[in-house]
């Protein structure tokens, strides 16, 4: 139970810090509607309307995963200054306590992004869902949980790192990949409707398998990660 | 290399040892298989595809075993764990130079034989993700600071194992469900007119690979070694200094 309250306690933390700036949600939020018009400009959705829902699942994904890394970098900034990080290490609270809180935070501000960009997207790729779109409502979640848990992982370890910001997507994707691809699988699942079934729900139980295993991961080894000297 | 003797002379003969094998590998694969009935001599390339593709998948996970020994060793015992960083470290490099060599001589024999470069099937998919995961790796060991470097490097490697098996399967999945064109062989073994070909060069690749990865690991400790005595001159300089 205290585990729970230091876990909401740097959740709303990071949620108080990030309502007095807005930075990053504005941030993300204009990033991603630009690249939904780059997106658009580059593969030209009125002219090809099968093929753009098709490729909307990716689109999507393909966008909230730069959009999330525009966060996520600097996620852990903001502990740094005023040596905050070296408090958070004497703290007697577990490490993994402080992860968890701002890996939900992350999460929280990814999912407001998501909700805003929904919209857009079936606005500008004129996007009807064909499938069970209470679904999306199960895959968006999941797949972006999937993204930022390793998301927030790696941005802490890579947070005194030479090359900060370049390090993080070059460590994050490779491993993304398995995870990338199921969430994309499972979301044109449902836009096109052309999948059974069973795949389709197959690739949700691959994403929220993915999902237990990396969160298990990365609360056992993030002690470690923060007393890496 | 080694400061003992006895290692240097285990060394030379392994690698001695190594060059036989590969030798009768060599004359094994080119000469003495038959040529198969649909691609002919072009097949030959697959004795030095398989066994750099099987020994791709085994270099990753001594990789693992050193990183999980170095974490172990952290704090019980520091010199144990920075020779388990040696070996994880020369473990990750050969990885590369193998899963490298895989996708390239697969691709070169993939172009006379299918009339494509590349697909992205599963295996060549799955292949490719592993590369860029130990990529990753040398690259997060370039870039981290230097106090910290093996420690996130082991977390890495963690992260880097279990990803490869769901890696694997997933994209396994994906391919069931979308056919795409496959490399290489299908389905079934190897005929056993092959299999001679087959094991030495295996034995001889795996073999070479022991010896390449030994050797990385002597250079390794070397640097260690020499970090170690420059750390302990910059420290008794500094306590002979005057204060």
């Amino acid at each position: 139970m205290r585990y729970l309250t230091y876990v909401l306690d740097h959740l709303r933390k990071d949620l108080r810090l990030e309502w007095r700036s807005r930075d990053s949600i504005n941030g993300m939020l204009f990033f991603v509607l630009l690249m939904v018009v780059v997106f658009s400009l580059a593969f030209d959705p009125a002219g090809y309307p099968t093929i753009t829902r098709q490729i909307s699942g990716g689109i999507l994904w393909v966008g909230l995963l730069f959009a999330s890394m525009t966060a996520l970098n600097q996620s852990w900034a903001r502990e740094q200054r005023n040596q905050v990080l070296e408090a958070q290490r004497m703290a007697p609270s577990p490490a993994s306590a402080l992860f968890i809180g701002k890996a939900l935070a992350n999460m929280i501000f990814v999912l407001v992004v998501e909700v805003v960009l929904a919209p857009v997207f079936v606005v500008f790729f004129n996007l009807h869902v064909l499938g069970n779109a209470w679904l999306l409502a199960l895959i968006l979640p999941l797949g972006t949980w999937a993204l930022v848990v390793n998301g927030t992982f790696f941005a802490a370890l890579a947070l005194r790192a030479r090359n900060r910001e370049m390090l993080l997507p070059l460590i994050l994707l490779p491993l993304s990949l398995p995870a990338v691809l199921m969430m994309v699988q499972a979301t044109t699942g449902v836009l096109t409707a052309e999948l059974d079934p069973v795949y389709l729900r197959s690739w949700i139980t691959q994403l929220a398998g993915y999902d237990l295993i990396y969160t298990t991961v990365c609360i056992l080894l993030f002690e470690t990660v923060l007393n890496a000297e | 290399m080694a400061r003992s003797s006895t290692l240097r002379t285990i060394a030379w003969l392994w690698f001695a040892a190594t060059l036989a094998v590969l030798v009768v590998g060599f004359r094994q694969a080119i000469f003495i298989a038959p040529p198969e009935e649909t691609m002919g001599n072009l097949q030959r390339i697959f004795y030095y595809h398989l066994p750099h593709a099987i020994l791709g998948l085994v270099f990753p996970y001594v990789n693992f075993a050193a990183s999980l020994a170095f974490l172990y060793w952290r704090r019980r015992d520091p010199l144990k764990a920075l020779t388990a960083d040696a070996l994880a470290v020369a473990a990750a490099e050969i990885t590369i130079l193998y899963v490298g060599i895989t996708l390239g001589s697969g691709m070169l024999w993939g172009k006379p034989a299918w009339g494509i470069w590349w697909t992205w099937d599963a295996r060549l998919t799955s292949e490719l993700i592993l590369w860029l995961l130990y990529i990753s790796y040398i690259l997060l060991r370039r870039l981290s600071p230097s106090g910290q470097t093996p420690t996130l490097a082991a977390i890495l490697s963690i992260f880097a194992a279990i990803d490869v098996p769901i890696d694997f399967m997933s994209i396994e999945w994906w391919r069931t469900q979308h056919p795409a064109p496959v490399f290489g062989p299908n389905g079934g073994g190897i005929a056993p007119q092959f299999v001679p070909a087959v094991l030495w060069n295996l034995a001889g690749w795996a073999m070479w690979g022991i010896f390449l990865l030994g050797f990385r690991f002597a250079l390794e400790r070397r640097r260690q070694l020499a970090e170690q005595d420059a750390a302990l001159l910059a420290i008794e300089a500094s306590l002979e200094t005057p204060q």
